[in-house]
């Protein structure tokens, strides 16, 4: 599971954001275009490309997208 | 006493009787005096209800109705019934774009499909009574609304609610009635552990004009009058149960 790889997974799932606004160091919920449907759409790609399940709380939890990555990292 | 919402002397069939909704209408229905058979997946969950079922002469049979050969053996099993409450359902959570077929193959097999075929069996081998009752647990969503990321289930309730409509005209001349109910969100497990939190949840029950969301008993009381004799003129009908959220 490539770091770089997810990233571009993570901010693929926004579609006003610029990729490039979205790194490591993100604090992706302060994002003016996250919402609920993002957080789920997030959560249905960590299913899709990865085969790990997320639920709404372990979204709640993160903070960084470093933090994510490391969380579905860990899950796998 | 005069009671024409009495189920005494009914047998009537429960799905997906193990937990929430369809726990609440076994239990209920067995305090009304019907004689309920449950049928469930989890054989630990459905014997949990079993004990709480009051009174004598219910009966429990564990099948996996996603699997076509455990609808056919239910079927196999059963009596002959005087009701049929097909509650077993599943939601799946998933933006549109991963909506895949196979997600909603899951959904659909389980909500859609497995009440059909149980319902077809029992009304082509004559093991539901003429007059007899056939409840569906719909949804709002689907049929007056939708949420979400909720394309999947919307489109199973959606289904399930034509369905009610054309068994009811075919089953009319049998004077089998067939209903539905559309409950909004009643308080179960069905979001536990899920892609929605308790926040999310705690702010969606501020969208029910009743202040809440709905109890299992609630959407009971609802199908046990659906079920009754009270009801012997209700044939078609989607009984909308939902604190209000569909007004606004």
């Amino acid at each position: 599971m490539q770091k770089e790889v997810f990233l571009v997974n993570f901010a693929n799932q926004f579609d006003d954001t610029d990729p490039s606004e979205i790194t490591l160091q993100t604090v992706y919920k302060d994002l003016d275009e996250w919402s609920s449907l993002l957080s789920l759409s997030i959560i249905a790609m960590c299913d899709e490309e990865y085969g790990v399940k997320v639920t709404g709380d372990d979204i709640k939890n993160t903070t960084t997208v470093d933090d994510f990555y490391t969380l579905v990292l860990n899950r796998k | 006493m005069h009671n024409p919402f009495t189920l005494g002397g009914k047998t009537i069939l429960v799905t997906g009787a193990s937990s929430g909704i369809g726990r609440a209408i076994a239990i209920e229905s067995s305090k009304m005096g019907a004689n309920v058979i449950i049928t469930g997946r989890n054989e630990e969950r459905l014997k949990k209800t079993y004990y709480l079922l009051k009174g004598r002469g219910h009966g429990l049979i564990v099948a996996d109705l996603s699997l076509k050969e455990d609808i056919e053996r239910l079927h196999k099993e059963l009596p002959v019934i005087d009701g049929l409450v097909n509650c077993a359902g599943l939601t799946k959570v998933a933006p549109f774009s991963f909506a895949t077929r196979d997600s909603f193959e899951e959904v659909m097999n389980v909500n859609f499909f497995a009440p059909t075929e149980l319902t077809r069996l029992m009304v082509k081998t004559k093991k539901i009574r003429k007059g007899a009752s056939i409840v569906f647990i719909s949804s709002v969503s689907g049929v007056y609304c939708s949420a979400v990321a909720s394309a999947i289930y919307s489109s199973s309730k959606g289904a399930v609610n034509g369905l009610v409509k054309g068994v009811a005209l075919d089953l009319a001349p049998k004077g089998i009635r067939v209903n539905s109910v559309n409950p909004g969100m009643i308080d179960t497990d069905i979001f536990i552990k899920s892609a929605i939190t308790d926040e999310q949840l705690k702010t969606d029950m501020l969208r029910y004009p009743l202040g809440r969301y709905g109890k299992p008993e609630e959407v009971a009381y609802a199908v046990i009058y659906l079920l009754s004799d009270a009801a012997t003129w209700i044939t078609g009908s989607n009984l909308l149960i939902d604190g209000g959220y569909t007004l606004l």
